[in-house]
């Protein structure tokens, strides 16, 4: 059922650079810290955040609630082990609390907290709440007369929920083109395909309907990601929507379109030897 | 009480330039008026609760006070996981505004009919509760939400019920008013049911039984001290609410009670709807009567259960 994208093709043989393998060794350095995470989510996402973060994103570390900086919502908070490496590698705080992952006194959880982390905007984890409150953000921009983008990353799973094309409604109501979704399209949810679980298809198509200009890249790599986002609104007048194919657990040859992986507990020791031949020694 | 809510919201636009009234999809006319002063303010966003209330946490997360307003049922079972995380976790001032609390809505049945809304509201840390019983004092307290902190959970009654709120008791959220002074037994009553109450205490001191009333209109956070001095030598505590038995004003009260207390409780009878849906319609008149929350039926099951809390509690109360 699944139209195969050429992005999706371009996205499963596209190679990481030395950034990019960075990043994984923060996210997965983390997992075997703490013996538990979201592994998958988290590296289908990478790229998406880097690129956020390095290269879009109108913020100041040292001045997180800067009323003019940009808001980015990580909606599918599940993969907050890509947000936290990102957030902790620009300095939002120190390197050393990635290891403290889920431990007790961690800001970092399991999902990311609003008043916990710096440069979290939003609680989330439960699914399907983002994107209403990016409308939200951006409506006020709109209102207040303020120049603040708002970016709200999503995951294709989290997108069954009906409550994200209700927003996907508001959105083109208002049209809010300081909005930009992202959507995490790696085609696995966590039982397995999300042809199977739900079929999102015609997926661009669908975003199209609700009013948003569409743009489809593969997710992982960084110029294209680049280059669209730095030229959003793609229509002026109306919302964004980037679908970003990807593979779950990318960068992993164990972990990708892999399911089992989607959380991981433990990390054996074989499977931490994969890890060191795949992103390198960490 | 609905419509002078709504006119006080767009007193509160007029005055403060951070409110907003959000609406589903409201009946036509609602606030055309604000409609046609802020129209930017005036937003009809459409029947997607759970998105209302995310966007809503948006915009509050900027620095509006957004007033939420639909019927209680969908404002609350519909988006309850947006309200907990979105509203209660961020602990953002939005107002819910909820249209035809308890059984107001009794003609269009169970769907409509809010019955367990201040137990599921009541359970989420950050939330306020409140439950005005008039007009007079729905216009009272929406006067002073614009910089509670948090959010809040207003449950409104329906049009044209009888105003017995007085202004010289003022108005304050989280502070209980007492309407009656307590004798043998005191009424706790929240909402519309101070109506009641009063009209019960009426016949009661017709049998001779003093009867007070506290009336407790924010449920959440109760107000420990005016109950705890409300039953000092009184006889009996009983609680009055349209709402199901479970985790209520009824269990609010209980369990304050319990906590403050430990040991020697008073006698406690605790009025409210039973714990099932209710299948028939007709009015909530009628509804409330055909459950024992018309003021003949509390007056009667508070003399009955009087002379039983003689015996089961002789010496209570004193705290």
């Amino acid at each position: 059922m699944t139209r195969i994208s050429p992005h999706a093709e371009t996205a499963l043989a596209c190679t990481l650079d030395e950034r990019s393998l960075y990043l994984r060794r923060l996210v997965l350095g983390s997992v075997r810290s703490a013996g538990r995470g979201h592994v998958g989510p988290a590296l289908s996402l990478i790229e998406m955040v880097r690129v956020l973060y390095d290269d879009v994103l109108r913020i100041d570390p040292s001045n997180p609630r800067d009323p003019t900086r940009d808001r980015a919502i990580l909606s599918k908070g599940h993969g907050c082990l890509a947000l936290y490496a990102l957030l902790a590698d620009r300095g939002f705080f120190p390197l050393s609390e990635l290891d403290g992952f889920c431990g007790p006194d961690s800001i970092l959880g399991g999902h990311p907290e609003y008043g916990m982390v710096p440069g979290v905007e939003a609680s989330t984890g439960a699914l399907g709440h983002g994107l209403s409150i990016g409308v939200g953000l951006a409506l006020a921009a709109r209102m207040r007369e303020r120049t603040y983008r708002t970016f709200v990353l999503l995951g294709d799973g989290e997108i069954n929920e009906g409550s994200v094309w209700e927003a996907a409604m508001g959105a083109a109501k208002h049209g809010l083109d300081n909005l930009v979704a992202l959507i995490d399209y790696n085609k696995l949810q966590s039982y397995g395909p999300t042809d199977y679980v739900l079929p999102l298809e015609p997926l661009a198509d669908k975003w199209r309907s609700f009013g948003f200009a569409v743009q489809e890249l593969n997710g992982h790599d960084v110029g294209a990601l680049r280059t669209v986002l730095k030229q959003v609104p793609a229509v002026p007048g109306k919302p964004t929507a980037i679908i970003c194919h990807t593979v779950k657990g990318k960068g992993l040859p164990a972990a990708e379109s892999n399911a089992d992986w989607h959380h991981k507990n433990k990390l054996t020791d074989s499977e931490l030897d994969a890890i060191r031949v795949a992103v390198g020694d960490f | 009480m609905r419509n002078t809510a709504m006119n006080m919201v767009h007193k509160l636009a007029a005055r403060d330039e951070r409110v907003l009234y959000i609406g589903s999809d409201p009946g036509a006319g609602t606030l055309r008026a604000m409609s046609k002063e802020f129209p930017k303010r005036h937003l009809i966003e459409g029947i997607s609760e759970a998105h209302i209330i995310g966007m809503s946490a948006g915009l509050a997360m900027e620095g509006f006070v957004p007033y939420v307003n639909t019927i209680a049922t969908f404002l609350t079972r519909r988006c309850y996981e947006q309200v907990a995380v979105d509203l209660c976790l961020h602990n953002l001032p939005v107002r819910l505004i909820a249209n035809g609390g308890g059984l107001v809505y009794a003609p269009l049945g169970p769907t409509h009919q809010a019955i367990e809304d201040i137990a599921i509201m009541r359970a989420l840390p950050n939330m306020t509760v409140v439950c005005p019983c008039d007009a007079d004092e729905a216009a009272r307290l929406m006067g002073q939400t614009l910089d509670w902190t948090g959010p809040i959970y207003i449950r409104l009654g329906k049009g044209g019920d009888a105003v017995v709120s007085k202004a010289e008791h003022g108005f304050e959220i989280g502070k209980a008013i007492l309407m009656r002074p307590p004798g043998d037994v005191v009424m706790i009553t929240t909402g519309i049911m101070l109506q009641r109450a009063l009209a019960a205490a009426d016949l009661l001191a017709a049998q001779g039984i003093r009867a007070g009333i506290l009336h407790m209109h924010t449920v959440k956070p109760l107000d420990t001290k005016a109950l705890l001095q409300a039953i000092r030598g009184i006889r009996l505590v009983a609680t009055l609410e349209e709402h199901v038995p479970s985790g209520g004003l009824g269990s609010a009260v209980a369990e304050t009670l319990i906590d403050k207390l430990g040991s020697g409780l008073p006698a406690m009878l605790r009025l409210s709807l039973p714990d099932r849906f209710m299948h028939n319609y007709g009015s909530q008149d009628s509804l409330l009567k055909k459950h024992g929350l018309s003021a003949d039926a509390i007056a009667t099951s508070i003399a009955r259960a009087l002379p039983a809390s003689y015996t089961s509690s002789p010496q209570l109360h004193s705290t």
